[in-house]
Order: structure tokens, then sequence, then C-alpha cells
């Protein structure tokens, strides 16, 4: 649990982040022209989840993290999409 | 026992001297210690500020029609009940209190991750709480929408809703931060040797409730952020009038607050882990069940929301799959009864007050969980949902549940928080009457639920009156009980005996302290020991 060291990223790595963030928000806002109907909320949420992970991963550091504490990020993606499911069960078949 | 005298300028933490003198050295305290008690005597005064409430209807249900006050007044005070009661008892309850008085200790660290963060957390309580106490006074009247701020009726009533929600808002943040701080804590600051399999198991109570604290609150913030936004600028997200779905909130408030009771709930059932092992000697039966099972329910926990809504007019699908779920979530709890159970087994049982509590814990929690079974179950749920039941159901499980396990809690670690001991007589013939107040108020309400009786009426029929009578004598007796337990435990803090450093033979690190722990906690480095419960 070595927390005291720095890490320091290639400007490269982030300026590759930086592009792929804003050509995955220019997605979000073209993907609303398809009508893909009821999915369209799937598709914007599957972007924005894309999204937060890069950010988490390299920008959060998440990528110097324990093994531990990235099964424990990853459970919590795991418990939104699980939420946001269940969610639409009731809004699908009512 | 070792003698604590050898040790080098020992100064309890009640006698540190620090910056501040006074009142400010509690409010700018940033040791554990002394914000779990803070936290402590807040909760322990809204509490009686919302038992206050509580008669004030056990009065008005004595006889049907208008008895003390009007039907718009009940719907205040219903309503400021259950906000206090909920958000500023029982969710900071027990994690706030003795999480922060304990979880360090028993993980032999000197404080928590971030301590002014801890301070703030305390502070933002205040705040929250002077909130919602300003939202009974404001000029348009105290809110009565219920804790549950149900909309469209909530975005629509005159009342002053906002400050409230606001205030459950502000609340909330205490409580994420108290979570955040505690993974932190557990993530980081166990003492050399200590593992995760290795830890006591209200420490692993108190990490799972930490991740649903985390997790769980947002979701009810950004819910009164939108019932806000409802109310100021017309944005429909709940009123069907605006084009808003009403169920939407029911989903998103239950998001929250269903995984909300297992904040109340798992750190109690900690409490109980560590109570039952010592006043038995015996080794907790099945750790890492228990300690697993506190995981399962906390992750299971948050997928069960739609218990609550099954007359809401949610899809029959949902019905059944939410339905599934209450039953699947209901293991993990069983399993910690019968580990409990298991471990009193041919122990060698030392009956004193904080066993009593325990004991009374585990009888409430079973009645209220096994109705809450019928409560989950699709077909018996709308016979009786928004009924006295329902009432009935959630008092013995948070009040006989989290509320004992707090009781309990108080009376195990006492001598360690004042190094002073209470009237073990006294504490038992409180209990006793708490446990026949409580029974008598709470019971006859499953009963006149099944007969119909629903909840947040101030009126009924004359066929309900002997019941509500009955459950307004318990109301007094549990009340008279409260008053006399408390009467004790304040006396023995401030003049009991002195107590020893382990006056119950305990296992777990507190014990190995001095009878009230220094700043510090330890001065020297704990020795951790591989089974945290090694009784013979
Ligand atoms: C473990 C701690 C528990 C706590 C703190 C708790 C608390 C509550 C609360 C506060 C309510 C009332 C909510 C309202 O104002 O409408 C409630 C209702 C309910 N509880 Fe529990 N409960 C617990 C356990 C359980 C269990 C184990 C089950 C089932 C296995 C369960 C099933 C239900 C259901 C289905 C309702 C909704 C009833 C209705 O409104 O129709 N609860 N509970
Ligand atoms: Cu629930």
């Amino acid at each position: 649990m070595a927390n005291n060291t720095t890490h320091t990223i290639e400007y490269k790595t982030l300026s590759i982040v930086l592009l792929v963030l804003m050509f995955l928000t220019f997605v979000t806002i073209e993907i609303t022209s398809f009508h893909l109907g009821a999915l369209t909320v799937t598709a914007a949420l599957l972007i924005a989840g894309v999204k937060a992970t890069i950010v988490m991963y390299h920008f959060m550091h998440l990528k110097y993290e324990s093994l531990l504490l990235r099964i424990l990020v990853a459970m919590v993606f795991v418990l939104f999409i699980l939420i946001v499911v269940i969610t639409f069960i009731d809004y699908a078949f009512r | 026992m070792s003698n604590s005298t050898e040790k080098i300028e020992y100064v309890s933490y009640l006698d540190h001297k620090g910056k501040y003198k006074g009142l400010m050295a509690w409010i700018m305290a940033t040791d554990h210690k002394k914000i779990g008690l803070l936290y402590m005597y807040s909760i322990m005064t809204f509490f009686f500020i919302g038992v206050i409430l509580g008669l004030m209807m056990k009065v008005e249900l004595l006889a049907p029609g208008e008895t003390i006050m009007k039907a718009q007044t009940y719907n205040g005070v219903f309503t400021l009940h259950g906000i206090l009661m909920i958000f500023m008892v029982v969710i900071p309850g027990l994690s706030a209190t003795f999480g922060n008085f304990f979880l360090p200790i028993l993980i032999g660290a000197k404080d928590v991750s971030f301590p002014k963060l801890n301070r703030f957390s305390w502070w933002i309580f205040i705040v929250g709480s002077i909130m919602a106490v300003a939202s009974q006074l404001l000029k348009d009247g105290p809110p009565d929408s219920g804790w549950t701020f149900y909309a469209p009726y909530s975005t629509t009533t005159g009342t002053n809703v906002i400050m409230a929600t606001a205030a459950a808002f502000v609340l909330g943040f205490s409580s994420i931060l108290t979570g955040l701080n505690f993974i932190v804590t557990v993530h980081q600051m166990r003492a050399p040797g200590m593992r995760f399999f290795n830890m006591p198991l209200f420490p692993w109570s108190l990490y799972a409730t930490a991740w649903i604290q985390l997790l769980a609150t947002p979701v009810i913030g950004i819910t009164l952020l939108m019932l806000i936004a409802e109310r100021l600028f017309n944005i429909g997200f709940f009123d069907p009038n605006l084009g808003g779905d009403p169920l939407l909130f029911q989903h998103l408030f239950w998001i929250y607050s269903h995984p909300a009771v297992y904040v109340m709930m798992l750190p109690a059932m900690g409490v109980i882990t560590e109570i039952i092992p010592t006043f038995c000697q015996r080794q907790i039966y099945g750790y890492k069940a228990v300690a697993i099972s506190s995981l399962a329910i906390a992750g299971v926990g948050f997928l069960v929301w739609g218990h609550h809504m099954y007359t809401s007019g949610m899809s029959d699908e949902a019905r059944w799959f939410f339905s599934l779920l209450t039953f699947i979530v209901a293991v993990p709890s069983a399993i910690k009864v019968f580990n409990w159970i298991t471990t009193m087994y041919k122990g060698s049982i030392d009956v004193k007050p904080p066993f009593l509590y325990a004991l009374t814990f585990i009888f409430l929690f079973i009645i209220g969980g096994t109705t809450g079974l019928l409560l989950g179950a699709v077909a018996t749920n709308v016979q009786v949902h928004d009924t006295a039941f329902v009432v009935a159901h959630f008092h013995y499980i948070i009040f006989g549940g989290m509320g004992f396990a707090f009781f309990a809690a108080i009376h195990y670690w006492l001598p360690k928080m004042y190094g002073r001991m209470y009237n073990f007589k006294i504490a038992n013939i409180a209990l006793v009457i708490n446990f026949i107040g409580f029974n008598l108020l709470y019971f006859p309400q499953f009963i006149i639920g099944i007969q119909g009786m629903p909840r947040r009426y101030f009126d009924y029929p004359a066929q309900f009156q002997p019941a509500q009578v009955l459950s307004s004598i318990g109301g007094f007796i549990l009340v008279i009980g409260l008053i006399l337990m408390v009467y004790n435990l304040v006396k023995g803090a401030r003049s009991g005996e002195i107590a020893p450093e382990n006056p119950w033979n305990g296992s777990t690190l507190e014990w190995t302290l001095p009878a009230t722990p220094s700043l510090e906690n330890f001065d020297e480095e704990p020795i951790i020991k591989e089974n945290p419960y090694d009784y013979k």
C-alpha cells in the first residue's frame, strides 16, 4: 500500500486520452440522430460508462492501484448496471 | 490483566489538553473517540425529541376522532418523527457513534484516515439537523409528506418540503463522508498483522455499511434535488401533469432507502456479533460466513427496493422479480442469526446487561424479519401494504433491532468510553420494562394492521380502539423504561464505580487498552491475534 510514490504520465498518453474522450462526446451527440428508440438511453449510458472508465483508469490513476481496488471499482459498475437493468424491468413491461 | 501504570505518561483521551478549551475543545475535536461521543449526544437528543413526537401520536390515537391535535398537525408530527428517527437517529446511529469510537481501535489504528473530514461530517450533520428543525418553523408550516416525500404530493403540497428535503440532502453528505472515511480507514489503517480475515466482525459490518453509504446516498441526494427542481422550476420529473412519472420518484427513493435500512442494520448485527462471543466466552461460530454475509447483505440489499412498490402500479414482471430478490436477501440475515445462536451453544454464558440486550435484539429482530417475509411476498403484501402492519414490522426491525443493538452497544462499551460502570440491577429492570413496553406498543399494530387499520391516519373506526389503547399504554411503559435506562447510564458514566480495563473478559483489541484509552489509542504497537475471538 505504498501510496506516497508519484506517477507521472507522459503528455502523449494524456493527449490521446483527451482526444478519445472528446471523440466519445462527439459520438454521444451524433448518436441521437440515429433514432434508436428505447436504445438511445442504453447507448448514452454505455458511452458515458466507457468515458468514466477511461478517466478513472488514466486520470485518477486506477491503473497503478492494487487488484483489490480495481475489482471493487468494477463491482460498483456491475452494481450500477444491475440497478438500471432492474429498474427497466418495470419500465419495459409496464 | 496487565497493569497500565507502567505506561509512559498515559493521559486519558477525555483529559487530553489540546489547543482549545471547554466547548470549543469538543467542537474542534478530531479525535475519533470524541467525535463518536458528539454523535452519541446529538443522536440521543434527537431520539428523545422523536420519542416525544411518537408519544404525541399515541395520545392522539387513544380515541377515534380528534383528541389532542388536528389532522394536519398529525401529518406534520409523523413526518417530523420519521425524518428525525430515520435520517438523524438510526442511519448515523451505530456507525457514526460506535463506529467512530471503536473502528480504529478494533483494527489497531490511532484514528480514522481523515480525522478532519470526520469532524466536518459531524458539523454538517448538525447543520442538516438544524435545517430539519427549521423546516418546522418556517412560515408555510411543517412538511406533511411523510419521511418518504412521495411525489407528486410532495411536489404540490404547500408546506416546507423544500427545506426538509434540503436537510435530508445535507445529512446525506455527512453519511457519505463517514462511509468514505471508514472504507479508506479499513483499507489503509489496519495495524501490521491485521488482515481482512482476522479483523473483528464489527469492523467488517462497518466496512460493508460504508460501501452502502458511499454508493446509495448520492441517489437520494439527486432525487431530492430533482424534487426541489420540480417544485421551483416546474420541471416535469415526477408530476404526471408536467409529463413526469411518479413511480420514478418511488424507484429512486427506494434505490436509496432500502439499502439505507441496511445502513441501520448491518452495524447493529456487527455489535451483536461482538457481544455474543464475549459473554459466551466462545469463538464466534462461522467467522467467515458472518463476515461474508455482511457483504452479501450489502450487495443484494441494493437490488430489492421494489418490494416497497408492489401496489404502486409497477409492472407484474418487476413485482415477482423483486419478490424473488427479497427472499434471497433474507438468507444472509438468517445466517447471522443461526451463527449467533450456535455460538451460544455450550458456551459459558455470563448473563450481564449487554448480553440480555443482545438477546432481546435477536428476539425482536426475528419477529421483524419474519414479518418482513410476509411483506416481501407480493400476494400477502397487497393485503397489508400501508397498514399498521408495516408500521409494526419496521419498528420491530429498526427499533427492536437497531435501537436495542444501540442500547446493547452502550451497555457493552460504556466502561471503555468513560472508564466507569453503571448499575447492573437497574439496567436489567429497565430492560424488562423496555421489553414489555415495546411489545405492547407494537404487537397490537400487527393485528389491527391485518384487520385494515391504515398507517399515517389520525382517526379510525371504533373497532380498533382496544388495540390502539393497549398500544398507547405500551408507549408510555416504554418511555419509562427508556428514561430509567438513560438515567442509569448517565449516572454510571459520571459517577459509577471505576471500571477495570476488561470487565467482560473480552478478547478484542479495545479490552487491551486502559479503561479509557489515550488520545492515540495504542501507545505501543498492538499485538494482533490470528483469531480475534480466541476463547477456549
Ligand atoms: C434488516 C433490516 C430492515 C429494516 C431496517 C427494515 C425497514 C423497513 C422500513 C423502514 C419499512 C417501511 C418503509 C415505509 O415507510 O414504507 C419497511 C417496509 C418493508 N420491509 Fe423492511 N426492513 C428490514 C428488513 C426487512 C426484511 C428482512 C424484509 C424481507 C425479507 C423486509 C421487507 C419489507 C417490505 C416488503 C416492506 C414494504 C411493506 C409495504 O410498504 O408494503 N424488510 N422495512
Ligand atoms: Cu425495503
